[in-house]
């Protein structure tokens, strides 16, 4: 099996605290690898310092095969990036943006040229080409964003985000060109807030918290973990509930409870649902919502953290609790 | 979008993964153009460029010109050197703010993301800032003339001025990129232009003489860099003294990009 992407023990401090605490995360060739982690988790870092943007404080990794510090010029040669925050030229055209990259990478201007229309051409950006990108949805922006990380052909690609704060149509839309990309054998590393993204997508999901990772496997390997699925059931009448709790404990155990007027519970089963329907039905509890629902973010956290996910909101990619660290002491071999 | 296509950087890059001189050049041209094209989309950028210096030379001959020198022309005359110095000096703020745009928007992460080399942002937008002043000071020029200024030097004499105000502009742009690189947004570079540089070249001889002014004020004035570029640059173009402040002026640019330059790229490779 071949790695596209290799850390070890990554460290990274900015001042006081401690963005990174040692994270290790390999992704094979030809695959997804989702990041998955609250605000501040580090997941930025992870990028920033596997696309060559910041030097680790320690630790080490490789990138295309190349160590991402001592030959930082062969990496960037063989990856594209593309940000959280859409970093395209706004006072350029999508075109300009495009035939920019395209140049800076080497191109003769006509390849240039054409690999730009194709480029606008293949994200449906065509019509707008010749608009200045200040004018851009932020769903046009974000595609433009990719469409420049892709100018080069690159076989590894850094997704930050890609996703955060689109509607849910631009979403499935990127969710589309990732998987052409994937099938076209490119790697991609794609950090991401939302499970349901790193379900839909990732091969192989690293959950980081804190500066390290807590958790990692295949989606489905994490969600047996921490309970894929949520039923949520609402009695017609609220003097129902305790009623549906007791039965609900009864076939999902103690993770049953009561949230407002909701009964859930985590089904790990397929068996569950079903189940758990006909005890209602047997005792005559009228149901007046029943929703199957996958584990959201916080619940994943919760599962593995003890904690929900808020509480580790911290500020961008300066998080990381110092109280936290004391079984740290890896020291670097960067430099 | 086949994958399976070999990555087309490599052309521009060692084995080492180092960027080719030849290279480098390029993408310092490509950087450049892309910071022209801007103005295409930027029509703000266009009014600095050409309304602004327009304005100051309308208003300066007209409003002042004649309680200063008995009649606008007159002072046109002189006050013109003094106009396009400081011109040219708001001009090379638009370094940093630039690079502090690209810093604060992204722009530059994906920059750094390519392989390039590292220089080529940095210089691409100097390159760009001192053509952009050229046209500036062929506007303020072609105005003058037409407002009534004459050149009194030799072509070799008025192409030496603009020699020498390219080269301080350039001395100055290393200040420019250093705080293009600390400061936290573009509003803020832009007001450290403007509270820095106006009275910079106020306290000057680019729009009066000194001797009209108190002597603890002409101690200075003096001395202030502005000064000597100001006379140095009116007297390549309309003669007068010229040894002694070309000599100052040079010295000054030596001596600002001695104390700026690696200060400024100490800030630049630390955030690029």
């Amino acid at each position: 099996m071949t790695y596209a992407i290799q850390a070890e023990g990554l460290v990274k401090r900015f001042k006081e605290t401690e963005a990174l605490a040692g994270v290790d995360l390999v992704a094979r060739t030809g695959t997804v690898l989702g990041v998955l982690g609250p605000n501040g988790a580090g997941k930025t870092t992870a990028v920033r310092i596997l696309a060559t943007l910041l030097r680790p404080d320690g630790g080490r990794a490789l990138v295309g095969g190349h160590d991402v510090v001592r030959e930082a010029g062969l990496v960037r040669a063989e990856v594209g990036l593309t940000g959280q925050y859409a970093a395209v030229d706004e006072m350029l055209t999508g075109y300009e943006n495009l035939l920019m990259i395209g140049r800076l990478l080497g191109l003769p201007r006509s390849e240039a040229k054409a690999r730009a229309a194709e480029l606008l051409e293949s994200f449906r950006l065509s019509h707008a080409g010749g608009r200045a990108a200040k004018t851009f949805s932020g769903g046009m922006r974000r595609r433009l964003d990719l469409a420049a990380s892709l100018v080069g052909r690159p076989r590894i690609l850094f997704l930050d985000e890609p996703t955060t704060g689109l509607d849910p149509h631009s979403r499935g839309e990127l969710w589309e060109i990732v998987r052409g990309l994937v099938g076209d054998g490119v790697t991609v590393l794609l950090t991401t807030q939302y499970l349901e993204e790193a379900d839909q997508l990732a091969d192989d999901i690293v959950v980081i918290d804190k500066g390290r990772v807590i958790a990692d496997g295949t989606p489905d390997e994490l969600k047996s973990q921490v309970g894929g699925q949520v039923l949520q059931v609402r009695p017609l009448s609220p003097e129902d509930l305790a009623r549906t709790h007791a039965l609900m404990a009864e076939a999902a155990g103690p993770g049953a409870k009561i949230e407002g007027g909701v009964v859930t519970a985590p089904v790990n089963d397929p068996a569950m649902m079903p189940a758990i329907v006909r005890r209602l039905d047997q005792e005559g509890v009228a149901v007046g919502e029943l929703a199957l629902r996958r584990s959201s973010l916080d619940e994943v956290f919760l599962a593995l953290t003890g904690r929900r996910a808020e509480e580790t909101d911290g500020t961008g990619e300066q998080a990381g609790d110092p109280a936290d660290e004391r079984d740290f002491e890896k020291v670097g071999m960067s430099a | 979008m086949s994958a399976a296509t070999a990555t087309v950087a490599a052309p521009s890059m060692a084995k080492s993964g180092r960027v080719r001189p030849a290279a480098a050049l390029e993408q310092t041209a490509t950087m450049a153009w892309r910071n022209l094209v801007q103005i295409k989309h930027n029509p703000m950028e266009l009014i600095d460029l050409s309304v602004q210096p327009v304005m100051f030379v309308i208003l300066f001959t007209y409003v002042f010109g004649g309680q200063m020198a008995g009649s606008p022309k007159e002072y046109l005359q002189y006050a013109l050197a003094g106009l396009i110095v400081q011109n040219a000096l708001f001009g090379t703020l638009s370094t940093g703010i630039g690079l502090n745009t690209d810093l604060t928007k992204g722009v530059f992460d994906r920059l750094r993301s390519l392989p390039i080399a590292r220089i080529a942002p940095l210089l691409g937008r100097v390159v760009a800032d001192t053509i952009k002043q050229v046209w500036s000071l062929a506007l303020m020029f072609g105005l003058g003339v037409l407002l009534g200024f004459r050149f009194h030097t030799s072509v070799g004499s008025v192409l030496a001025g603009v020699g020498l105000l390219l080269l301080f502009t350039l001395s100055m742009a290393w200040m420019a990129v250093l705080i293009g690189m600390v400061a936290s947004d573009p509003e803020k570079v832009q007001v450290f232009a403007f509270t820095t540089m106006m009275p910079l070249t106020f306290t000057s001889s680019a729009f009066v003489r000194e001797d009209t002014m108190p002597g603890w004020l002409q101690a200075w004035v003096k001395v202030n860099p502005v000064s000597h570029l100001s006379d140095a640059f009116r007297g390549l173009t309309t003669g007068g003294e010229v040894a002694s402040p070309v000599l100052w002026t040079l010295v000054w640019a030596a001596g600002i990009a001695a104390v700026f330059a690696p200060l400024a790229m100490r800030a630049y490779r630390a955030r690029s």
